[in-house]
């Protein structure tokens, strides 16, 4: 049964409305570090009949080169520039030491684009993969980053997640002048969207794994409470206003369960409740701070921060309840979790020497390493393909994000105008 | 000491703001009260009824009063811990015993963080830190039900600064009656 609170859904198309989507400064990406081991590859400028509103060779090679993986050849170096099978000689491209050879065609048709890619192997002289995708002026960018997806499967074996997206709050203003807004955005930082704008605290965005709600934390009623919001229609449900807290949701992998800080019983504690029946278990029991619950990706448990040994680290409790085990043990203070999709991995937020650090916890083999280098780095939050983590940091005194390599390698920041930006949340995949 | 004629400048422009915003407020009123004199159905006389501007002094309560002991509403609180500090017993119990004396009045008590560590961790502590001071004054005999708790976490800091100097003025609780 859908309880929709009347009431906070016009409040929400009030707040929306208040900020004109237009003026929206897109997230600029930077990168900022390394691409040694980057295979070199070429991505012609599409051939086009007419105008189109974006070239997706341009937006297919910023894709790649964002990954870390891949080094795009800039198009000012091709020797020539084909746009179909029979231009392409596959000896100039050998010559300049390709890899890879990408080149397309964009046709006009009644409504909208045809779009269609082929993808070379240079040296073995083999078509590896191609396809066809139709798309509106408006939807060309995003069928640019699918191709670059399937461009950045068939040659790693791992989906890419360039047509992915990143739900973020961003802050403006002090005191009495503060602005919050919760916004999603592609991963390549275009086409920024408020969903949510207060002039109270906005926290904690958590994406469902259908790609389809986000559920946040807002103080607009002077307290906080928890909210699901459906992205296509805005419409949204206040799922959560218990006395004290209401904090940290998160989904579920099954998307059906939300699982959350109360501290309606005295203390903050770890709950789950499910989204249809509305029945809430309680996980934790502890007199400490129990909160930043995260799920694993088969659902069977999650791992949350406590401080109930004396300074915050991570525990683990089934998703039935019962006995908690503790995970993290280097450094006095561990918190804020995040479990790859992939399993194999936690990354968490860890004190050292005073600075706060993103750390990587490998599950099976018990050791760390850390990504970051603080000093107030928190939120890390995982790419769908578990490849890369982004994080929120700080850079000239300002907030901003920040994505690395799980495996080394490419470093970006993400800044947008002169706002405060923060608690990146990724998209899962979706199709 | 001889006052400089331009330092009289803001007042004259207030003055006129405030000219500005009671006239038009003035002329949208009697535009509806017309509305009703000249509505079709009306018979007999034209009754007019208009309402009175009257700007009244506010008083809150003595804790606006500086030289009021009620006036210290901060209680500050060490890095990642949320125990009072002794200092702050006496400010925490003169509170108590006005609410005792008092008890029609409310009070909410707003939890507060630095910015070091993470946001969630953060919102649990300021709230742990809020129900110190709550828990406190219910032991000094104040009711249930005049004590309300929230905590904000990092997210509303009283000082925007990123050294000790800030972060110290964040580490709170405020007494908000």
């Amino acid at each position: 049964m859908t309880r929709l609170i009347q009431a906070s859904l016009i409040l929400c198309v009030l707040l929306a409305g208040a900020v004109p989507g237009a003026a929206l400064a897109r997230l600029n990406i930077e990168i900022t570090g390394g691409v040694e081991a980057a295979q070199p590859i070429a991505v012609v400028p599409f051939g086009v009949e007419g105008s189109v509103p974006v070239d997706p060779g341009a937006v297919i090679a910023a894709d790649l080169a964002r990954t870390g993986r891949f080094a795009p050849m800039p198009t000012r170096d091709m020797l020539d520039q084909p746009t179909t099978h029979e231009e392409v000689d596959l000896r100039d491209w050998r010559l300049l030491d390709m890899n890879n050879l990408v080149i397309g065609r964009v046709v006009r048709e009644a409504q909208g684009y045809r779009i269609s890619f082929s993808l070379y192997d240079v040296f073995r002289g083999e078509r590896l993969a191609g396809a066809t995708l139709t798309a509106t002026a408006a939807g060309m960018r995003n069928a640019a980053h699918r191709i670059a997806d399937q461009i950045h499967e068939a040659l790693t074996g791992i989906p890419g997640v360039a047509a992915t997206r990143i739900a973020y709050i961003s802050a403006t203003g002090h005191g009495e002048n503060a602005r919050v807004t919760l916004q999603v955005a592609d991963a390549d930082g275009y086409n920024p969207q408020v969903i949510v704008s207060s002039t109270e605290p906005i926290m904690s965005p958590a994406w469902s794994p259908d790609g389809r709600r986000i559920a946040y934390v807002s103080f607009e009623n002077r307290r906080p409470a928890i909210y699901v919001q459906e992205l296509a229609s805005g419409r949204r449900e206040r799922v959560a206003s218990y006395p004290g807290i209401n904090s940290s949701p998160v989904f579920s992998p099954d998307g059906r369960r939300l699982a959350m800080t109360l501290s309606k019983d005295g203390n903050p504690e770890i709950y789950v409740l499910d989204l249809d029946s509305r029945a809430l278990t309680r996980l934790t029991e502890h007199f400490a701070i129990d909160t930043e619950p995260a799920w694993s990706p088969d659902g069977s448990h999650l791992v949350f921060t406590s401080g109930r040994g004396g300074s915050p680290q991570i525990y683990r409790v089934s998703a039935r309840g019962g006995p908690v085990t503790r995970v993290s043990f280097e450094g006095d203070y561990n918190a804020s979790p995040a479990y790859a999709p992939d399993g194999r991995s936690i990354a968490m937020v860890r004190r050292i020497n005073g600075a706060f650090r993103i750390a990587l916890l490998d599950v099976e083999r018990g050791f760390s390493r850390l990504l970051s280098r603080g000093p107030l780095d928190e939120s890390p939050s995982f790419a769908p393909n578990s490849s890369m983590v982004i994080y929120a940091t700080t850079h000239g005194g300002r907030a901003v994000l920040a994505a690395t390599a799980v495996d080394g390698g490419a470093n970006q920041r993400l800044t947008q105008g002169t706002d405060q930006v923060r608690e990146p949340a990724w998209s899962p995949a979706v199709q | 000491m001889r006052i400089h004629p331009w330092s009289l400048l803001p007042g004259v422009v207030l003055l006129v703001l405030a000219g500005c915003s009671t006239t038009p407020r003035q002329g949208v009123d009697g535009a509806a009260v017309d509305g009703v004199a000249g509505a079709p159905g009306a018979t007999g006389a034209e009754v007019a009824t208009a309402g009175i501007d009257e700007e009244r002094a506010r008083y809150a309560g003595p804790w606006e009063d500086p030289a009021s002991p009620l006036s210290k509403r901060v209680i500050y609180f060490d890095y990642d811990n949320s125990e009072i500090r002794p200092e702050y017993v006496a400010l925490i119990q003169t509170h108590a015993r006005y609410l005792g004396t008092h008890p029609q009045l409310r009070v909410t008590l707003e939890g507060h963080t630095d910015e070091r560590g993470t946001r969630e961790y953060n919102l649990a502590l300021s709230d742990q830190r809020a129900d110190s001071v709550r828990r406190f004054m219910l032991a000094e005999g104040v009711q249930s039900d005049q004590v309300e708790v929230i905590g904000y976490g990092e997210e509303r800091p009283a000082s925007p600064g990123h050294d000790e100097a800030a972060w110290r003025l964040n580490r709170r609780v405020v007494i908000e009656y």
